[in-house]
């Protein structure tokens, strides 16, 4: 068997999700090559090289592969990836993007957002919002798969040697052109990755408030979330949606601020390793799945967080 | 310009999903069904290019049992202008429907294609991709802003750390995100006038289409259940609790 992972990055960067895909290539088993596709990318496929068990690292460095357009990365993944028995993808929205195509031109099925390798050719994934998971069995020749970074423990970005050749294969569609982007500056960890989370829902009462919570968030290394219903409201903007809709998070620690915990929410988070919960509705469901449950009122709870937190880190 | 409308019935999203106790699947005899949210929004977002003169026609079409017909009566009375339904029992995988749409898209030739960028049943998010790809046109995914200028759309799109901006060559495919916009309801009029718009219905076969999943559902089982740990009493009891017992901090 041989598995073609296709790389995330930001043309400067390898992002930690290829770390993870490259584990559920590792638990498939073969011979692990990675395409980095971008624009002045080079780094990036330095990096890939250095990562746990990979065999190879492809890069094609070209301006239509720059914005990752699903079109043209489509086209230039079907193609590489054809002599392959399996190609995966982090299932982030570039992967969710391209990947489909991907399929479709190779006439093949895509098993998304994986959270389990059963065998070679058998997957476990959630379906209703991570409310059922189903166990899954392709039979096309490639396996096209995106996977959920967060289910799968990193393999180590450092101490291996690949070697590193450059494509020369340029695939541009033609179909679509970049724009703009308006991507959030934050210093703070990648929501998606980050070891601390600390979220606030539609008890924030508004997106002011959110400052409290980044103020906790800044003295623990933290990231900050929101629930659906915090978006929904407009106190904070969609990429920091946690939930089946949002971002799927599983950190060391994930921190409930006035999230009332409705199933939408859960499915987003529910795989943290310990989960707390403040919130001054008693019956909340969030308790359910709360290691530690604090009934206060936020306004409360949260500053004396701070200063609680202040005397012990 | 003419607008293809996909929608696809699924469980209502307010239905507690049951996993059947035999494992093979999710309990869906007498659950409540409803049209998928995300089409929901990909029919609010055809009528409102309608209202703005952008869109000349919007057809709406679903794949499904016989009362997915319901779904598109509900997008006839939302204001869809007619329906096509492409009837079949079977189990319809999303590189069967991407095909299915093709064949459809080829008839119909639409300018602008609209779908859900996933169904919350199986919440694959593939659909509309390979449409996209099966059909040569580009894609702008998890829309949260579409703006026709000439032959082309601008798509603002919701990705992993904020917007990003395409601009697509007509036709093009769109599959929507949750804040494109807010679906109206159907008023009780437009539900009845929704009965007199025209419905086509079709097989798989006519559309040249043989129905063939690739990928097998070999088990469903419910999630593994999270146990509710303990209450504390004050911020001071927890923060000692995440860094002397948990260990987080």
């Amino acid at each position: 068997m041989s598995i073609l992972v296709i790389a995330e990055h930001d043309n400067s960067e390898l992002k930690q999700a290829t770390l993870n895909v490259l584990a559920a290539a590792k638990a498939i088993g073969g011979d692990i090559d990675v395409l980095v596709a971008g624009e002045n990318c080079g780094a990036v496929g330095e990096a890939a090289a250095k990562a746990e068990g990979v065999n190879k690292v492809l890069v094609a460095d070209n301006a239509v592969y720059g914005h990752f357009l699903g079109e043209n990365l489509g086209e230039l993944v079907a193609e590489v990836g054809k002599g392959y028995s399996h190609i995966l993808a982090a299932a982030g929205t570039v992967g969710k993007d391209f990947m489909p195509r991907v399929a479709a031109l190779l006439d093949v099925a895509q098993v998304s957002d994986i959270m389990r390798v059963e065998s070679e050719d058998t997957f476990v994934r959630p379906i209703y919002a991570g409310n059922a998971i189903a166990t899954v069995k392709s039979t096309d020749s490639i396996k096209v798969i995106t996977v959920r970074p967060t289910a799968f423990d990193p393999v180590a970005g450092e101490g291996g040697s690949a070697t590193v050749e450059t494509l020369d294969i340029v695939k541009d569609a033609g179909l679509s052109q970049f724009v703009n982007e308006e991507l959030a500056k934050s210093d703070r960890p990648d929501l998606a990755s980050a070891g601390i989370v600390v979220s606030g829902g539609r008890g924030m009462q508004n997106g002011e408030n959110f400052k409290m919570l980044e103020q906790v968030a800044d003295l623990m290394g933290a990231a900050v979330g929101a629930s659906r219903a915090a978006v929904d409201a407009g106190f904070v903007p969609n990429d920091m949606q946690v939930g089946q809709t949002g971002k799927i998070v599983a950190p060391q620690l994930y921190i409930a601020v006035g999230i009332s915990g409705a199933i939408q929410h859960l499915a987003g988070m529910s795989d943290s390793k310990v989960i707390v919960a403040i919130n001054k509705d008693e019956e909340a469901p969030i308790f359910q799945v709360a290691d530690y449950g604090l009934v206060a009122d936020l306004f409360e709870a949260v500053p004396q967080l701070e200063e609680e937190l202040k005397k012990v880190l | 310009m003419k607008v293809l409308v996909a929608v696809k019935r699924v469980i209502d999203y307010n239905v507690k999903v049951r996993v059947k106790p035999d494992n093979t699947g999710v309990d869906l005899a007498n659950v409540k069904m409803a049209m998928n949210p995300f089409c929901e929004i990909a029919v609010e977002e055809a009528v409102r290019l309608k209202e703005k003169g952008v869109a000349s026609e919007i057809v709406v079409v679903s794949i499904g049992p016989k009362a997915a017909q319901e779904q598109i009566r509900t997008a006839l009375a939302l204001g869809a202008d007619r329906g096509i339904h492409i009837e079949t029992d079977e189990e319809v995988q999303s590189l069967e429907a991407a095909k299915l749409l093709k064949s459809v898209v080829e008839k119909e030739e639409p300018k602008l294609v609209i779908l859900g960028k996933q169904s919350i049943d199986s919440d694959n998010n593939q659909t509309g991709q390979m449409l996209a790809a099966l059909t040569g046109m580009g894609q702008g995914t998890f829309a949260s802003e579409v703006v026709v200028e000439g032959d082309k759309v601008n798509v603002t799109r919701e990705v992993d750390g904020g917007l990003m901006t395409v601009a697509l060559n007509l036709p093009a495919v769109v599959t929507t995100d949750l804040r494109l916009n807010e679906p109206r309801y159907a008023s009780l009029p437009n539900i009845m006038k929704a009965k007199k718009k025209p419905l086509d219905n079709m097989s798989p076969a006519d559309l040249g289409v043989e129905l063939a999943p690739r990928l097998s559902t070999l088990k469903v089982e419910a999630p593994a259940s999270r146990q509710a740990g303990v209450k504390v009493a004050d911020v001071a009891e927890l923060v000692d609790k995440l860094k002397n017992e948990a260990k987080v901090i």
